[in-house]
């Protein structure tokens, strides 16, 4: 069983259809990249697995289970997801171990006591163990986007799914996100994410998705289809961003 | 040069003071209740039902292009025409809050909306209930942004309060007019009485500027 | 007791002029008075600013009623001769005017951004040159709503002028309502009139708003 089974998914807002019948499986410990031309529903299709958007026919299921639409089967859902966007979101009004322990103390994950240890021990592994007292704001970029994927991290997700988080940052920044990114990726955490990060994309991922117009157009190996694309689209895709 | 004498208004001490409590009686009761009816009409404007959502704004317009002397007056003469009777010092409440409420729903309103939807969501993903999202996230920033709009319309209501004198609710203004009566020293009551309030008001603001700075210590943008 | 007739919506209507008067009246001299307290509080003069501030957060800090009050039995006292009550009257409302306006207009010069000045100063222009040409005009536009939104508060707040007697909009509700015995249709009436005037006023004030939101 794989961990996210998406099943000929549609998706409109208002009269266009941004979700054309989407069907794609994620195995447990797969890093899979999005990629695609802007407008090709990528964010969209994030935002359904999360169930930040209600899907119109088709079926996601998490787990072998369908996407709640109970209040509280969400919540149960989606404090096993974790997802990250373009904009950090961090909470400008606490500090960073506020925010990352935030979640994990209201859900009762944890207990104040240990939500101290919780808070070093994820922003260790995004390289900030230094930052517990720091608000958002005095931050950079990037390391606002770290304390995000550690904000998540707090509630040990089962899949974490990423939404261009480096398409924001400053191009010297874009590095060391990445580089948590990839740590993620060693120790085995089952990963979606959209990026336009070509060479994440080719060396990290172990499955890439090509999606056009609403579909999944083409998917496969990465090193295969970057080698040696089906379709047009992908081949003129891929000659527009590599470098 | 004319000559003032405000010896005759220290035998009057207690009136004063006796005004200023019922002046903070009223501004508190109103910014209370005022605050709870804002909450209520903030929320309603945001995700109430439609026609609620147009009874709130009527609300809200009515109350906003009208006098409060005129409100007051409704409530204390028109009222008991109907069988509801007030005292003074009750229609003034009433009036005030009512009249608070009006303001503070559309204040508390731009609050709720000046926090962008992608923090909602953020909470949301994290797997945190409504409320939590709403006490949480939502509420902190939402009241830094709109402090210094609530802080500055509790002050026009303290201000405000005087009108409760047309009614005669015995607060700061109307014992004012009683002492006047009283002394004949109609420019140094006055001149007393507004120093008064200049001194209330100036506490409040420093006591808001404390709390302000007290509790809103994170840092913003710029 | 008698009917509430005809005449006495020409009471109403004699007393509307009333409270368009001392708008007027406050808005004709206000209007100068607020201009010269926004330029002073943001001048680069120490002592003006601190004056013209202490004056605004002085007269922010007492009530209107207070102010009127104060007018009325002060100007009698500090002239040492009696003036009609229009002249108590309009004083207050004239420095109530000017304190609330000035202290928008100041918000609308200080957010035109300081590199305008620069600008200006660049082009080497005179500081009246670089206010009439280049922040006036930009401040004006920034303030327009706010200001607007002020003028529904001082028709609103001209009411007040009743309690030293002028027979305004309110005052001559108040007559006829204790002349009538009928005190719902009266008030009313007069608070239909006083939404008549603001209410278009609230509106134009907010879509003056949300152009500029929308200009940002
Ligand atoms: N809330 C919404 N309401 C209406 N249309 C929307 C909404 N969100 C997205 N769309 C439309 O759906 C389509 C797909 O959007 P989506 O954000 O999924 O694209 P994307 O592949 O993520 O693009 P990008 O690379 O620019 O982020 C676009 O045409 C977009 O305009
Ligand atoms: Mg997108």
């Amino acid at each position: 069983m794989a961990l996210v089974e998406i099943k000929n998914v549609r998706k409109n807002y208002g009269p266009l259809e941004v979700l054309k019948g989407v069907s794609l499986d994620v195995e447990k410990g797969e890093i899979v990249t999005i990629i695609g031309r802007s407008g090709s529903g990528k964010s969209t299709l994030l935002r359904c697995i999360n169930a930040l958007e209600t899907i119109n026919s088709g079926e996601i299921l998490l787990e072998g289970q369908s996407v709640s639409t109970s209040m509280d089967g969400l919540r149960q859902m989606r404090q096993k997801v974790g997802i990250v966007f373009q904009a950090f979101n961090l909470f400008p009004h606490m500090t960073i171990e506020k925010n990352v322990t935030l979640a994990p103390i209201l859900t009762g994950k944890t207990d104040k006591r240990g939500a101290k240890e919780l808070a070093f021990s994820v922003l260790e592994r995004v390289g900030l163990a230094d930052k517990l007292n720091a608000y958002p704001e005095q931050l950079s970029g990037g390391q606002q986007q770290r304390v995000a994927i550690a904000r998540c991290l707090a509630m040990s997700p089962h899949l974490m799914l990423f939404d261009e988080v480096t398409s924001a940052l400053d191009p010297e920044l874009v590095g060391e996100v990445l580089k948590v990114m990839e740590g993620m990726a060693a120790q085995g955490m089952t990963m979606v994410l959209v990026t336009h990060e070509m060479n994440f994309a080719r060396n990290v991922a172990t499955k890439l998705v090509f999606m056009h117009q609403g579909r999944v157009w083409e998917q496969g190996d990465p090193k295969t289809l970057f080698a040696n694309p089906q379709t047009p689209e992908l081949k003129s895709f891929i000659g527009h961003h590599a470098r | 040069m004319p000559n003032f004498n405000f010896r005759p208004l220290w035998r009057y001490e207690d009136q004063f003071i006796d005004g200023v409590l019922t002046t903070l009686l009223l501004t508190v009761s109103a910014t209370a209740i005022g605050l709870v009816i804002g909450i209520i009409g903030a929320v309603v404007l945001r995700s109430g039902p439609k026609s609620a959502r147009i009874g709130v704004r009527a609300y809200i317009e009515i109350i906003r292009n009208t006098p409060a002397l005129l409100q007051i007056f409704i409530i204390f003469f028109v009222l008991p025409t109907i069988g509801l009777k007030f005292s003074p010092i009750q229609a003034s409440i009433v009036a005030l809050s009512i009249y608070f409420g009006a303001y503070a729903s559309e204040i508390l309103r731009s609050g709720l909306s000046s926090i962008p939807p992608s923090q909602i969501e953020a909470g949301l993903c994290l797997g945190l209930t409504r409320w939590q999202v709403l006490s949480r996230i939502v509420l902190p920033p939402a009241i830094r942004n709109i402090y210094p709009s609530i802080t500055s319309q509790f002050v026009l209501l303290l201000l405000g309060t005087s009108i409760a004198s047309q009614v005669s609710a015995d607060e700061l203004f109307h014992a004012a007019g009683f002492i006047d009566s009283r002394t004949y020293r109609s420019f140094e009551v006055y001149a007393l009485t507004c120093g008064i309030y200049f001194t209330l008001v100036v506490f409040f603001k420093i006591v808001f500027a404390l709390v302000g700075r007290a509790v809103f210590r994170w840092p913003t943008r710029r | 007791m008698r009917q509430f007739s005809f005449s006495d919506l020409i009471f109403l209507a004699t007393a509307l002029e009333w409270t368009f008067l001392m708008a007027a009246i406050a808005l004709a001299f206000g209007v100068p008075l607020g201009l010269a307290l926004a330029l002073a509080r943001t001048s680069g003069s120490t002592v003006l600013r601190l004056v013209a501030s202490a004056f605004v957060e002085l007269i922010q800090g007492i009530p209107l009623l207070g102010l009127l009050m104060f007018f009325y039995f002060g100007i009698p006292v500090l002239a040492g001769k009696d003036v009609p009550t229009v002249v108590a009257v309009g004083a207050a409302y004239t420095i109530y005017t000017a304190v609330f306006l000035g202290d928008i207009w100041r918000g609308g010069i200080q957010a035109v951004r300081q590199a305008q000045w620069e600008a200006g100063a660049c082009l080497g222009l005179s500081w009246l040159q670089q206010f009439v040409h280049i922040i006036g005009p930009q401040a004006f536009r920034i303030a327009l709503p706010a200001t607007v939104g002020f003028l529904v508060q001082l028709i609103k707040n001209t009411s007040l002028a009743s309690v030293v007697g002028l027979v305004e909009l309110a005052r001559a509700g108040q007559m006829i309502s204790a002349g009538t015995f009928q005190p719902l249709l009266v008030y009313t009436l007069v608070a239909a009139i006083y939404f008549t005037i603001c209410f278009p006023l609230t509106t134009w004030s907010r879509t003056l708003e949300a152009r500029l939101n929308g200009a940002r």
